[in-house]
């Protein structure tokens, strides 16, 4: 892993909105293939850690490489929208509420002067497990498990090498959370993909990943092997009590959750 | 609402509300077809749109409709004849004129005026608004500034005032009309613009690499256009009672042409003994303004993004 030049590469980043430093000095690597997780709080700066690498969070200092090569500010060229792709966490939001599916994965397509669009468009949807019959329809008429596989199709329809997920299911139901995690885990295992996901869920996370990150105030606060978590063998008190609340908040939803529902 | 229908209606029907279309062609007509269906259910929208489409016809056939000359009258023997003459439905003006033919001819007028404000001002207030919301910085400033000095005229002294400059007539009329009725739909435009440019939707377009005027053009302006339409649609009423007025102060169309407003001008002057000469345009311009304000409202239920959401 040293010796290979990692895919992607963050060396003291901070972005700051208004003078709110919503990122201090995070470093981080990721080798090629690795599934990388971040867990946090809210407003932990994970999702702005996406966010940044993706050209959408406005970096102040720092450097970041997507394989070895520096991105500079917020302007990323063709080259980089065909390497990294992101899969937002809100998939009411997150496609287009007056183009039809077919328009959704025909856009990437289209940018990047790609032929034979028809095919590939069937591919995707038949890649994400969904059928021809959804093509030409529009998001409205879709589930919000359905969507989330549109967001996922349009993601991996330029064919990138890093995925950057920003709480995929958080917006799911528990029973559709599962079938997109396994959908992610075999698109991963299909295409050696790289992928940062972002979660709250140190359970989602913990399945998923190789290696993870705990973010606090902007900051990471720890680093270490997803099977260390669960062993337990952790370093930092925040971490910790990360854990124990997570842990805590199972239980209590097991136990009452039902009545506020 | 009516669900009989013969075999090949019912197939047609399924067709376009078809989960699963099948083509472009056919998601988008199916599309179109259930905001027909929302816009059908409102009664008072379709006599609205009912009373814009008989407006269009008769301005397209006024040439067979109308019984007489709208210009040659019969000074010696028609002047100034009541409702209900012989040969005369509506009456004659003072210058023994058929009112009726009159209004028919005046429907083109009417109908190009209302067209041509919509044509030039709607596609450059979405233009204006959508670049300043979605550029934001100073291109916003720059654009919403100059937007401001035209809203704070009043509209028809500004219209009055450049009519004054260029000269009467019709055209005039229009170029000062949609100089003065783009801002409105600039800040609107805007105010939906700011409202998406941070969906995730077009953050997600973004990271595909598309351009700025790619995202504005194909991606922000069709969440403008449906309340964009609502808003020209109701403006028109506006529209044809200012060239009226226009045309009634003597600034728009000029005489003998059979425009509305004038019409109504030349009929003051004996309104208490002969009412019908001024009567019968205000009665026209009253119901096209009724016309284009229902189908407005009806558009305003049916195009609603959170009613097409669901």
């Amino acid at each position: 892993m040293t010796d290979a030049v990692p895919a992607l590469s963050l060396a003291g980043v901070n972005v700051a909105y208004d003078g709110y430093r919503a990122l201090a000095d995070v470093s981080l690597n990721v080798a090629a293939g690795e599934a990388f997780g971040l867990v946090g709080e809210s407003g932990s700066g994970k999702s702005t850690l996406l966010r940044a690498i993706a050209g959408l969070a406005p970096v102040t200092a720092g450097t970041l490489r997507v394989e070895g090569e520096t991105l500079t500010g917020q302007r990323r060229g063709r080259a980089f929208h065909a390497r990294v792709q992101m899969v937002f966490q809100d998939p009411y939001g997150s496609l287009h509420p007056r183009h039809t599916i077919d328009r959704q994965l025909l856009e990437p397509l289209a940018i990047h002067g790609v032929d034979a669009t028809s095919p590939r468009i069937l591919r995707a949807l038949d890649e994400v497990g969904l059928g021809a019959g959804f093509r030409f329809r529009y998001p409205h008429q879709l589930s919000g498990g359905q969507r989330q596989r549109v967001a996922i199709a349009r993601a991996l329809i330029l064919e990138p090498a890093i995925l950057l997920l920003d709480e995929p299911t958080s917006a799911l139901d528990a029973s559709v959370q599962a079938e997109v995690l396994n959908l992610l885990e075999q698109v991963r295992a299909e295409r050696g993909l790289t992928y940062v996901l972002v979660s709250h869920d140190l359970g989602v996370v913990t399945h998923m990943c190789d290696r993870l990150a705990v973010m606090h105030g902007g900051r990471i606060v720890e680093e270490l092997p997803a099977d260390d978590l669960v062993a337990g063998r952790i370093g930092t008190d925040y971490t910790r009590k990360l854990m124990v609340a997570s842990a805590g908040f199972r239980r209590g939803s097991d136990g009452h959750g039902h009545a506020d529902e | 609402m009516s669900e009989a229908g013969i075999g090949s209606g019912q197939g047609t029907r399924a067709w376009l509300l078809s989960e699963y279309p099948a083509s472009r062609m056919q998601a988008r007509l199916g599309r179109a077809y259930a905001t027909w269906l929302r816009f059908a259910a409102n009664r008072l929208a379709v006599v609205g749109l009912a009373i814009l489409i008989a407006l269009v016809l008769v301005a397209t056939f006024a040439g067979v409709l109308a019984p007489h000359s709208p210009y040659a009258g019969d000074l010696a023997g028609a002047r100034l004849l009541p409702p209900l003459s012989p040969g005369h439905l509506l009456g004659t003006d003072d210058q023994g004129r058929d009112i009726l033919s009159r209004l028919i001819y005046g429907s083109r007028l009417t109908l190009a005026v209302v067209l041509m404000v919509a044509v030039l001002t709607a596609p450059v207030g979405l233009l204006v608004g959508t670049v300043a919301g979605y550029a934001g910085g100073i291109i916003d400033t720059a654009l919403m500034r100059v937007t401001d000095i035209f809203l704070a005229f009043p509209k028809l002294v500004l219209a009055l005032a450049l009519v004054a400059a260029l000269g009467p007539g019709i055209e005039n009329a229009v170029i000062a009309i949609a100089i003065t009725s783009w801002p409105p739909y600039a800040r609107m435009a805007r105010a939906e613009t700011l409202a998406v440019r941070h969906a995730d939707y077009i953050d997600a377009i973004r990271l595909m690499g598309a351009s700025p005027l790619r995202i504005v053009l194909r991606h922000v302006m069709p969440m403008c256009l449906s309340s964009l339409i609502v808003r020209v649609t109701l403006d028109m009423a506006g529209i044809i009672l200012i060239a009226a007025g226009l045309g009634f102060l003597g600034l728009g169309a000029q005489p003998p042409a059979p425009e509305w407003g004038a019409m109504i001008a030349s009929g003051r002057r004996f309104i208490l003994d002969q009412w019908w000469v001024a009567t019968m345009p205000g009665m026209a311009i009253l119901i096209v303004s009724l016309g284009f304000n229902l189908v407005g409202d009806g558009l305003r239920d049916a195009l609603d993004p959170r009613e097409a959401e669901r």
